[in-house]
């Protein structure tokens, strides 16, 4: 594996940890009851839009992880898996973007919106569920239907919330040459 | 080998992305065990002499660096970051970022690891380390059972154990309470005759940090070093204040009475002070001619508390212990304890983020208690320590209007009240910046002025000024003094001394969950037993009045404050 | 200490082991516990695992409330099987069998009652394994076993910072939080899913892109400390290997072996009575 950079590192820790305080104590009710909708993967989007794909993965894969782990329920590789795979399709399809140098326009949004439907799809419509029957041999139907349920609701937030977390972000740094004073 | 540790050459420097250079010239020695004071305002250039010193310049940020820096003797440019960092151990402003590891000891290894010492030498290093800076109870602690100052013994610890020859202070006193603060500096006076390191310390906290003698203060502006030479010289000179930081309050007291300051006054500290008899006698001549009675404050009771109590629910000490008080209409008053005293807890039993155990909070004269946290926001608003954590929106205006467009206020109403409220927060004509163009200080006032749009009549400031330099400081409280004489009844939580002598009516001390003293913050500041036991520290006006013998040491302190209020402060305010 | 994981400190065979060896172990097993669907083999894993506890002196009751999440976890999932896929152990195991004289669509066959018995299983198999190693295992000690057993040190650090983390930005989230409510932010069910989400962005941004800021500073100080100077590393928190952490790691592969064998065996993972 290529060498990360400590920031890339730092990043994966700190991504991985807010992955882990959203999913894990941040709960918007929805509108099924006894459901609560997951919203951190508009930030796991976010983090892999800014520091590319291996963190994206690797953050998605801990902070996952953590999240299983800290229910006892077992850990869930497959979801854990999908999570991951998720966060590094998303870093490779928002490669072009710039956000961390203040560019997130009409075509960042697009790019990023397109990106990350098609990967939550990928991850949730095809490796979640494949790996569920493959470790557990679920019944096809439940897991898909598990699955696609669980994209859309991924998709929707991820639109919301990651698009405006770029979109702050981008606009909190100060454009390249525009500083002034140090501080 | 030189004898210098650190030597700077016609050094200058420019951010890569910024239009001006932040350093020009540097010609600056440090011999081996030396110790120094780097002093000067924010944006003066002192954190980037610091990046420069411990290698996060150019490894960290880029620019570009001409004229050259020896350490130890060696070009720097020839060294990497690795390298410096085992000549330069740096104890960084956030110990709780330089904290990474998951304990104490964890913590102070972590050099080590990466050094990749074996395990016996490391056991060996952390006994040692632990022993010298009383870590040794604490050691399987994670950071978040730590105080702020144990923090900083550990981030201290993790650059010890690596045995270096200059220890780099960042802001070391940013974060800590006046007598935490106090006992950093004697730490770093040990720390210095113990291993003979050398010393740098950049704060513009002058008076705190000169509680410890230092050997040199070089003082910074705009990119420039102004002056490099020893505290005693420096502080008979009119040119900190020229400099925008702040000089030690014993000698503003002496120089408003006329004394003139005089280097073999030794004026670096007020314990090795001399005044003559005629110096003694025009501060105490001054001080009778500015006293004037003070004026009675309003006692229309606007915020009050009965015996109320609080338990957080995972310890079993309260945190609040049967809490009576009163805060009347247009007050500016001071909270002030130790971190775990309770005076957070206690703002936000008043703000609803919780509910009380026992007792009974009433806002004129109405039960509070029904209320819920956003009904609550209508009559007393909150504003966290750092703007960063409470800004949401992208643009100033939008910011300031969150608050009432979620609570479903007619956009042209929405419209009326964030104009009046950018105006009187002095932020009307930045009206469509986005926010992250704006300052520090600046962003305060935004996270204040959208607080202020819900139109509440209390406000309760966590901190106002953490980390500010004077001239920011200042700008910050003028504008809460503002915001106070237009009938906005304000309550600081602080730690800063300075602040509440300067600017608060009235001092509650918080200590265990109790109010133990609710007087004069001049009196305050002159009770050692409050003083003692709220970790704060006797401000240098009672050493002052010791000193001259001046018998009732909070009237003097009183009569200077009342001074500055109306002579001196707000004249060079913008 | 870190408590964010109902670690329990203890003195027992089971805390003694390294941290390394445990991790092997718990991936042994949940292989092992993965690949099979052999009733035989799930019941002895279920019942190795429980008798565990005592070995390790955990009590029921340190682990009653992970145990009640996972009973419910379980009990919501194994009904989703039946109603999306009533038929689906008929499918697994090649015969129909009805019971009690009932017919149709969802009329009970032994053999899903089969299939739902080893889906059962399953999760026994693996929940108390991990239940006890989430209840012996340091927190501290996870990052240095990662790295021990292969996985970059770069990585296992990042697994060390999010631990480290994790309470500063739950704390940071509780307060930012508190401060957005009293200006009108509100995530209860009374507003549209949108204006929630948007109310959690609200949220969300003060807390993100403060962490953002967060990073470049811890990144600064480990670099300071020499992190990432060398190819290795080694942990303050690592212990040396002892027999029985060879012991341990051999039983566990043995499971794996057991587990695959008898999938040979049987010609699927199934075990099928119906036959």
């Amino acid at each position: 594996m290529k060498k990360l950079g400590v920031k890339s590192i730092v990043a994966i820790g700190i991504g991985a940890a807010l992955f882990f305080v959203l999913g894990r104590f941040v709960a918007i009710p929805s509108p099924v009851p006894n459901t609560n909708i997951s919203i951190q993967y508009g930030l796991l989007a976010f983090i892999a839009a800014v520091f590319g794909p291996i963190p994206g993965a690797l953050a998605g894969l801990i902070g996952h992880f953590f999240i299983d782990f800290s229910y006892g329920w077992g850990v869930w590789w497959s979801w854990v898996i999908a999570s991951s795979v998720f966060g590094c399709l998303m870093g490779i399809v928002t490669m072009k973007l710039k956000i961390d140098e203040g560019e997130f326009g009409t075509k960042g949004i697009i790019t990023f919106n397109v990106g990350q439907a098609i990967a939550h799809a990928i991850s949730w419509i095809v490796v979640a569920p494949i790996l569920d029957i493959l470790m557990f041999q679920e019944p096809a139907n439940k897991v898909f239907v598990q699955g696609v349920t669980g994209a859309i609701i991924n998709i929707i937030t991820t639109a919301i919330i990651g698009t405006i977390l770029c979109i702050a972000y981008s606009k909190a740094i100060p454009k390249k040459g525009s500083l002034t004073e140090e501080n | 080998m030189s004898e210098y540790i650190l030597e700077f050459k016609n050094l200058g420097f420019k951010y890569r992305a910024q239009a001006k250079s932040t350093l020009y010239n540097i010609d600056l020695k440090i011999k081996k065990g030396e110790k120094l004071l780097v002093a000067g305002p924010s944006g003066c250039g002192k954190s980037t002499l610091g990046s420069l010193i411990n290698g996060l310049i150019p490894s960290s940020y880029k620019g570009d660096i001409t004229g050259s820096l020896l350490i130890n003797g060696k070009d720097s440019k020839e060294m990497s970051i690795f390298d410096i960092s085992h000549i330069v151990g740096t104890v960084l402003q956030d110990s709780d970022a330089q904290f990474v590891g998951m304990t104490v000891a964890e913590d102070l290894t972590f050099a080590l690891e990466n050094d990749c010492v074996f395990l016996p030498d490391m056991r060996k290093r952390v006994d040692e380390v632990a022993t010298t800076l009383n870590l040794k109870d604490f050691l399987l602690h994670a950071p978040g059972e730590l105080s702020g100052g144990q923090k900083q013994r550990v981030s201290v610890g993790g650059v010890l154990a690596s045995d270096v020859d200059l220890f780099l202070f960042d802001e070391p006193l940013a974060n800590l309470d006046p007598r935490t603060g106090k006992q950093a500096i004697e730490l770093i006076d040990e720390l210095q005759k113990k291993t003979g390191a050398a010393v740098i310390i950049i704060e513009h906290r002058l008076e705190d940090v000169l509680h410890r003698s230092v050997d040199r203060i070089v003082l910074m502006q705009e990119g420039h070093i102004v002056a490099d030479e020893s505290p005693d010289e420096l502080l008979s000179k009119g040119l900190l204040s020229e400099c925008g930081v702040r000089e030690p309050l014993y000698l503003t007291a002496l120089k408003y009475a006329g004394v003139s300051i005089e280097s073999k006054m030794r004026p670096s500290s007020i314990e090795n002070l001399v005044l003559s008899d005629t110096d003694k006698a025009q501060l105490k001549k001054f001080m009778k001619e500015v006293h004037k009675d003070k004026k009675p404050l309003s006692k229309e009771k606007l915020l009050e508390t009965k015996g109320l109590s609080f338990t957080y629910e995972k310890m079993k000490k309260r945190a609040l212990d049967n809490i009576s008080t009163a805060i009347s209409k247009g007050e500016m008053v001071a909270i002030v304890g130790t971190n775990g005293a309770g005076k957070s807890t206690f703002s936000k039993v008043i703000c609803g983020m919780e509910n009380e155990d026992e007792g009974q909070i009433f806002f004129e004269g109405n039960d509070f208690s029904a209320l819920s946290i956003k009904e609550r926001a209508a009559y007393v608003g909150y504003v966290m320590q750092n703007p960063n954590q409470m800004i949401s929106k992208v643009m100033i205006m939008d910011e300031v209007a969150m608050g009432l467009r979620l609570r479903g206020v007619p956009e042209e109403e929405v419209q009326e009240k964030v104009t009046k409220a950018l105006k009187i927060c002095g932020l009307y004509t930045m009206r469509n910046w986005p926010i992250s163009a704006l300052s520090y200080g600046q962003k305060k006032r935004v996270t204040i002025c959208s607080i202020l749009v819900l139109e509440p009549k209390v406000l309760i400031l966590d901190e106002p000024t953490a980390g500010q330099d004077y001239r920011h400081y200042t700008k910050i409280m003028e504008f809460l003094r503002q915001l106070n004489q237009q009938g906005i009844t304000i309550i600081m939580i602080t730690h800063d001394m300075h602040l509440m002598l300067e600017y608060a009516d009235r001092g509650i001390v918080f200590s265990g969950g109790k109010i133990i003293a609710d007087k004069t913050c001049a009196e305050i500041l002159t009770d050692s037993e409050i003083v003692d036991r709220a970790s704060l520290k006797e401000t240098s006006l009672y050493d002052l009045a010791n000193l001259c013998g001046i018998e009732d040491a909070a009237t003097f302190v009183q009569d200077f404050i009342d001074y500055e209020r109306e002579n001196v402060r707000g004249l060079w305010d913008e | 200490m870190n408590n964010l994981f109902n670690y329990i400190e203890r003195e027992s065979p089971i805390h003694e082991l390294t941290g390394a060896t445990k991790l092997v172990c718990l991936l042994l097993w949940s292989l092992a516990a993965m690949t099979t669907y052999d009733t035989r083999l799930l019941a002895v894993m279920s019942v190795l695992g429980v008798a565990l506890f005592p070995v390790g002196r955990i009590k029921l009751k340190d682990v009653t409330f992970m145990l009640v999440f996972t009973l419910v976890y379980l009990a919501l999932s194994t009904t989703l099987v039946y109603l999306f896929s009533p038929r689906h152990g008929c499918g697994v195991y090649g015969s129909t069998t009805l019971l009690f004289g009932l017919s149709g669509y969802f009329a009970p066959t032994a053999e899903q009652l089969f299939f739902q018995l080893n889906y059962i299983l399953k999760y026994f198999a693996t929940i108390p394994f991990v239940l006890l190693f989430v209840c012996t295992t340091n927190p501290s000690e996870f990052a240095a076993s990662l790295n021990k057993i292969g996985v970059p040190y770069s990585v296992a650090y990042s697994v060390a910072l999010a631990l480290r983390y994790i309470p500063d930005i739950q704390k940071q989230y509780h307060e930012i939080s508190q401060a957005s409510q009293a200006r009108g932010i509100e995530l209860s069910k009374k507003a549209s899913l949108v204006s929630r989400l948007k109310s959690a962005s609200s949220i969300l941004i003060p807390l993100v892109l403060s962490s953002m800021d967060r990073i470049e500073v811890i990144a600064n100080a480990m670099e300071l400390r020499c992190f990432g100077k060398n190819k290795k590393r080694t942990w303050y928190m690592e212990r040396k290997f002892r027999l029985i952490d060879y012991l341990c790691i051999v039983v566990c592969a043995l499971l794996l072996v057991a587990s695959i064998t008898l999938t040979h065996i049987n010609g699927s993972r199934f075990y099928n009575p119906f036959l």
